[in-house]
């Protein structure tokens, strides 16, 4: 059995105050970010901050080593690469300086864009003012982020993309000789996709351990239930049997969640399996079952509800 | 004429010996797109990825991303064909330096449909930030990879393998973004026709001109190895000066590939010449020998001839024995790992 019991796996040392209290801070912050902007543009990716909440709270606040800097105002569109723009997107400032001892950190569905710009500013890396960038035209803070948004480093918006890219820079960081790693934020729906297997076998096949992927699985997809459009189970059968180190953890417990980021690589990919609910800390939501993915107000009194409920978080 | 043998599989163990940034990347096809030296010579930058495209591509996008040069070697239908999203926004989007080496255009490979890269150079030029090139003899071979050392962004080469004729002076390199000068009757006048070939149709068209210039029409004959960017200035003056006019050749349908760049040259210019594009039209083609195929879609010698003699209204009664001969490849040759 590859799924290794967590509690027995050392946390990193924390500060005084508790990195899960900072966490915890952190994950409510990106739900209340996020529903702010979905009531402002009347509809949005929303369950995606319910779900994804403490897996992003738990990357930034313990698991991910990132230089230090100041927050940052998105800068203006600065144009597709092309022959005279290529290198360092612009987004990949949010994550400080580079260095061969930092991580990286990709998020592979820019679906979840506005979830990470609300982890960005609650973890200090963003000017809050950013976010009033948010879906404006001639800006970076795109609705599904590019590789010039905030915090985002390469093109993802295809689903299953973002893990084949970074596991070939995670191939390549190792054969430099650097000791960062690369951490990866995935959605179940990539597991339908031919590509994500691809490479789970290439980077099981090249021991790519330093890298680590986090599949936010909370079993919704555009179409409603993932069980209905395209079943993936069983994920974790399936993971270890491409030869992954697997743990499937609750996506809300913080010590779950931060605990397989701090095992010394053994040759195998990480793969956390972290069971999300798509309406933590919004019950309300769940009335829109089996449709998650883009969340629009059916009607006044609807919108009001969902005021009410921001002013409560 | 000289024949060659495994010439870019010599040609990479030699211009890759001190750069250890360049990483061959493998999708199950090691011998038969001839890395197979260069895996035995440096194992340790040899990455093999099975049969998995997809993967291969946006891989290849994060090692370019971390300062390596990753050289994709497949047949070119799995390049374009297979992984043309990953292609598309992992490696062309970002603008990465990764050589994408698609071998078996056209109708030379007898494996069919699905291994005929027909479409490739329609694709790959209407795409953004995609230099598109294309090899047709032993010197381009050998030249290529200097020629495109240094583009920033991600280059596509249209791949030639096995036993390869050498058309071009072993010392006239392959220059980018260049068209190549195979025969020029008037330099700086005027002449009947003006050809522009590539690929593997140079050599058929080489037979052709020498035939029709024996009969008194006078040729200006012009190669192309770069798609994209396309000189079409200089195009444009050997259109210019074409008497009758101009006929584009090409291993490729003649819809987004020569034919179509040369008519946009002449299109934009408003020059009122004909153009007649030889290649495929519109059709898919079936697995049989190089020469069949060639004979049967009308790519040869003889189908040059023949659409000369329509251009010029004239009939030069050249008979296939009055074009030098064909080269018939071996099907199984130790030039080539399988008969495909």
């Amino acid at each position: 059995m590859a799924t290794q019991d967590i509690a027995e796996l050392e946390l990193r040392p924390t500060a005084s105050t508790s990195w899960q209290d900072e966490a915890r801070r952190v994950a409510r912050g990106i739900r209340r970010r996020v529903l702010e902007h979905v009531i402002l543009n009347k509809g949005g990716y929303l369950s995606q901050a319910c779900s994804a909440g403490e897996i992003l709270a738990t990357l930034y606040t313990n698991v991910l080593n990132l230089g230090r800097v100041k927050p940052l105002l998105p800068g203006p569109f600065p144009g597709v690469p092309g022959p005279n723009y290529r290198g360092l997107s612009p987004g990949t400032a949010l994550h400080g300086p580079r260095a061969p001892h930092f991580d990286r950190f990709i998020l592979s569905p820019s679906q979840y864009a506005l979830i990470l710009y609300a982890a960005l500013v609650e973890v200090g890396r963003m000017a809050p003012e950013g976010l009033l960038d948010f879906n404006r035209d001639g800006g970076t803070v795109e609705m599904i982020g590019a590789e010039h948004s905030p915090g985002h480093e390469l093109m993802s918006g295809s689903l299953g993309q973002g893990l084949s890219q970074a596991s070939g820079i995670a191939y390549a960081r190792k054969r430099k000789g650097e000791t960062g790693r690369v951490w990866v934020l995935m959605s179940d729906g990539e597991f339908q996709s031919g590509q994500t297997w691809e490479t789970l076998q290439a980077m099981s096949f090249h021991k790519i351990d330093n890298l680590g992927i986090y599949v936010d699985v909370n079993g919704h997809q555009c179409d409603g239930r993932m069980n209905q459009t395209m079943n993936i189970e069983p994920l974790e059968k399936r993971v270890e049997a491409f030869g992954c180190r697997t743990f499937r953890v609750d996506g809300h417990d913080l010590d779950a969640l931060a605990a397989p980021a701090h095992l010394l690589p053994d040759g195998r990919p990480i793969v956390v399996l972290a069971m999300t609910d798509t309406c933590r800390e919004m019950e309300i939501l769940r009335v829109n079952a089996p449709k998650f993915h883009y969340f629009r107000f059916k009607d006044e009194a609807e919108y009001r509800r969902y005021q009410d409920l921001l002013a409560s978080l | 004429m000289e024949i060659l043998s495994r010439v870019h599989a010599k040609n990479l163990v030699r211009w890759a010996k001190d750069r250890p940034n360049v990483l061959v990347l493998s999708a199950d096809l090691t011998s038969s797109t001839e890395i197979d030296l260069f895996k035995d010579a440096y194992p340790d930058r040899f990455i093999s990825l099975g049969v998995a495209e997809q993967n291969m591509l946006s891989f290849a996008g994060g090692l370019a991303r971390e300062g390596f040069l990753p050289f994709i070697h497949t047949f070119a239908v799995f390049i374009y064909r297979r992984a043309y999203d990953q292609m598309a926004m992992s490696v062309a989007y970002p603008n990465m330096p990764v050589r994408m080496f698609g071998f078996l255009p056209g109708i030379t490979s007898p494996g069919g449909a699905s291994h005929q890269a027909i479409e490739d150079i329609a694709m790959m030029r209407s795409l953004p930030n995609m230099t598109v090139v294309e090899v047709g003899d032993a010197t381009e071979i050998e030249t290529v990879l200097d020629a495109i050392d240094g583009v920033p962004g991600p280059v596509y080469v249209r791949m030639l393998r096995g036993e390869v004729p050498r058309l071009f002076d072993a010392a006239v390199p392959m220059q980018l973004g260049k068209l190549r000068s195979v025969a020029n009757d008037n330099p700086g006048g005027e002449i009947d026709l003006t050809i522009f070939s590539s690929g593997i149709c140079t050599e058929e068209a080489m037979r052709a001109t020498q035939a029709l210039r024996q009969r008194g029409v006078s040729i200006r004959h012009l190669h192309v190895s770069t798609h994209k960017p396309f000189a079409s200035e200089a195009a444009l003056e050997a259109v210019a000066t074409a008497r009758y006019g101009v006929i584009s050749m090409e291993n490729h349908v003649i819809t987004g590939g020569l034919g179509s760049a040369v008519a946009e040259v002449i299109a934009e210019a408003g020059i009122p010449k004909r153009l007649v594009r030889i290649g495929l039209r519109d059709t898919f083609v079936h697995g049989a020998s190089r020469s069949y195929l060639m004979k049967e879609y009308g790519l040869d010698a003889p189908a040059l001839v023949r659409e000369t003699e329509k251009l010029l209204h004239a009939k030069f009664d050249i008979s296939e024995c009055d074009l030098a001969a064909v080269r018939i490849e071996a099907v199984h040759s130790d030039a080539k790992a399988e008969a495909l």
